[in-house]
């Protein structure tokens, strides 16, 4: 079996691990990064990994140096990766900013942790708002895409990269500590390239060519509106092409889940319990959260009697769930900002919605 | 008058650098990034590395690089030039990477990756042009503002006791181990200019011969925000200027240094 190549059929790994494994499948030989719980697995593996095949791993002094190393090699026309946890991504929101105004791609991983501030280690989503409206200055977006297995740490890591270089943008893969650290098996099959390798804007040296700059001030003309409507056609094509989603045992569910990522692991296992006892629930599950699946959860929201959002965070994704929908009665939610919550105290609140005994 | 006087006086012997673009300058009258832009592109053609080379551009008045210099430029954040290089140089080693950067910019906001560059020995060139203001935003007081000197930002003039002092970046660098070149230059005369172009030739073989960070300082005007004519500006660098940042080759690493 070979992990490089992408021919093993089925590997036990923690999910910061697949997302290294995907990321090498897809082609990436650039890392960079700089230390911070709950991720160190990611670039302690790429530093291990990367050198005997041909790649570059370095250790940056800051977020705000990895950020723009990720710059010069993106400008560069090859493919790379960093990872961090919500703190470190903080400091490289100027770096987001700046790639998504130059029009240029990477992979960024947030092993997101609760805040604000140093907050705390344990598993959360607190970061949904720093991911999905973009952190950054002047407004921008990106995809982001938030894995629920290390199935999905693998394959939406190679799906990340394909994204970035379609639209030369950076793209974000939003985990916590429980998909990130825990170990399960999965299949790295091999990864099929969606977009084409070329990359002529790449700044390698003006032999045969003009020179060309990759930049994101134009002073002249008024250029610079042109230029904003032209990233945010963009973000609207991004809408149009990208959402991605998962209908999990909706069929005459009355009660319907919304969950991402760690949250939605659990919620399978609750509904699983609840639909034994009877229980008509499901879930929509997004997989993008940026490109949010907006129509979905509108039609989830009409067919079902209740929505329960739940999030490890005091309520993210539920102001674009409300954005989605008119139908806010049905909307109920269920948080923990700081842990995992159990398959136990979501099927508690299924019951309870159900009308059942606790 | 013979033949032979006759060819010598149609001769060319100066013509503008093939890597210049042949534009109007937007720099203010008297200011000194010209000149210093004129030393990198004569660089890049000495050496013949215009189709090879990759500039980074950092914020302020020297973000503007990439209308005179006819090669490949990258847009960093504010001093943040020394990382996007970086990410160039390790991902196109066989490329020459310069970063062209204000005081501003790699005195203050940049320092952090200014240092780290230099301590990792990133084969890259820096070329910093220290005007002792940021020139762009309007006059402000930088981290290299000469003491007393009067700014928007320091109308009393700098004090060492609320400000500290003006910093000396080509001394702070040159004892860092990854620093194979350091030194500062004036633009303020033709012996001057002619002692910079050495430097920026030293800087650039260093890189070409892979012995690591090579900087040069530039101590340049700015009469705008200075509020000075440009001869007076000029008499400035070579006084009280280049009094408090001597000019001087500060480290310069023989290969022996580090095999």
């Amino acid at each position: 079996m070979s992990l490089a190549t992408g021919t093993a059929r089925r590997v036990l790994m923690k999910g910061n691990e697949a997302i290294c494994v995907g990321a090498i499948a897809a082609g990436c030989r650039y890392y960079y990064g700089y230390p911070i719980t709950p991720q160190n697995d990611i670039p302690e593996y790429m530093s291990a990994h990367l050198p005997p095949i041909g790649g570059t791993f370095l250790q940056a002094e800051s977020e705000v140096a990895t950020i723009n190393f990720i710059l010069g090699t993106s400008a560069s026309g090859k493919r790379v990766m960093t990872s961090s946890s919500g703190p470190g991504i903080s400091l490289m929101q100027e770096g987001l900013s700046y790639m998504a105004g130059s029009e240029l791609p990477a992979v960024i991983v947030n092993i997101s942790r609760s805040g604000p501030g140093l907050g705390g280690i344990a598993p959360s989503q607190g970061d949904y708002f720093q991911a999905v409206k973009c952190g950054g200055h002047g407004g921008y977006r990106m995809p982001v895409l938030a894995p629920h297995s290390v199935q999905e740490m693998y394959s939406l890591t190679m799906l990340a990269f394909d994204l970035a270089d379609k639209y030369r943008n950076p793209a974000m893969i939003l985990g916590d500590a429980i998909v990130g650290q825990m170990k399960e098996p999965f299949e790295p099959e091999p990864y099929v390239p969606t977009v084409s390798p070329e990359k002529p804007w790449a700044l390698t040296g003006c032999a045969g060519r003009p020179r060309q700059h990759v930049k994101s001030l134009y002073l002249k003309d008024n250029a610079i509106e042109a230029h904003n409507w032209k990233l945010h056609r963009k973000y609207l094509r991004m809408q149009d092409e990208e959402v991605r989603f998962e209908e999990y045992r909706l069929d005459g569910a009355k009660i319907a889940i919304l969950a991402f990522g760690t949250s939605a692991r659990v919620s399978k296992t609750a509904i699983q319990w609840a639909r034994k006892e009877g229980i008509p629930v499901g879930m929509l599950r997004p997989v993008t959260l940026f490109p949010f699946p907006v129509a979905q959860v509108d039609a989830v929201a009409r067919r079902a009697d209740v929505v329960l959002v739940v999030e490890m965070n005091t309520g993210q994704m539920l102001e674009d769930v409300k954005m989605s929908t008119t139908r806010h009665d049905k909307i109920r939610f269920l948080g923990k900002p700081c842990a995992m919550p159990t398959p136990e105290e979501i099927h508690m609140e299924i019951r309870k919605l159900a009308g059942r005994a606790a | 008058m013979t033949t032979e006087g006759k060819d010598r006086f149609t001769k060319q012997v100066f013509s503008r650098p093939k890597s210049l673009v042949d534009v109007k300058t937007h720099f203010c009258p008297g200011c000194h990034h010209g000149i210093a832009h004129r030393i990198v592109a004569e660089t890049i053609d000495l050496y013949g590395l215009r189709e090879n080379t990759i500039g980074v551009a950092c914020v302020g008045c020297a973000v503007f690089l990439y209308d005179y210099i006819d090669v490949d430029v990258a847009e960093a954040p504010h001093g943040r030039a020394p990382a996007v290089a970086t990410g160039v140089k390790r991902a196109q080693p066989d490329k020459f990477v310069f970063t062209y950067q204000g005081d501003g910019d790699l005195a203050a906001i940049g320092t952090s990756e200014v240092i780290h560059a230099a301590n990792r020995g990133e084969n890259i060139t820096v070329i910093f042009v220290n005007n002792t203001t940021y020139g762009m935003t309007g006059g402000q007081m930088a981290p290299t503002t000469m003491l007393g000197q009067k700014t928007s930002t320091s109308p009393y003039g700098r004090d060492f006791r609320k400000d500290g002092y003006p910093i000396k970046m080509a001394e702070l660098l040159a004892p860092l181990e990854g620093t194979a070149y350091s030194a500062r230059v004036a633009t303020s005369s033709p012996a001057q200019i002619r002692k910079a172009k050495e430097a920026v030739k030293t800087a650039f073989d260093m890189q070409l011969k892979e012995m690591g960070f090579s900087i040069v300082e530039f101590l340049s005007t700015c009469p705008t925000n200075w509020g000075m004519k440009p001869v007076d500006a000029r008499k400035r660098v070579l006084g009280e200027m280049s009094e408090y940042f001597p000019l001087g080759v500060y480290k310069e690493r023989k290969q022996a240094d580090f095999l």
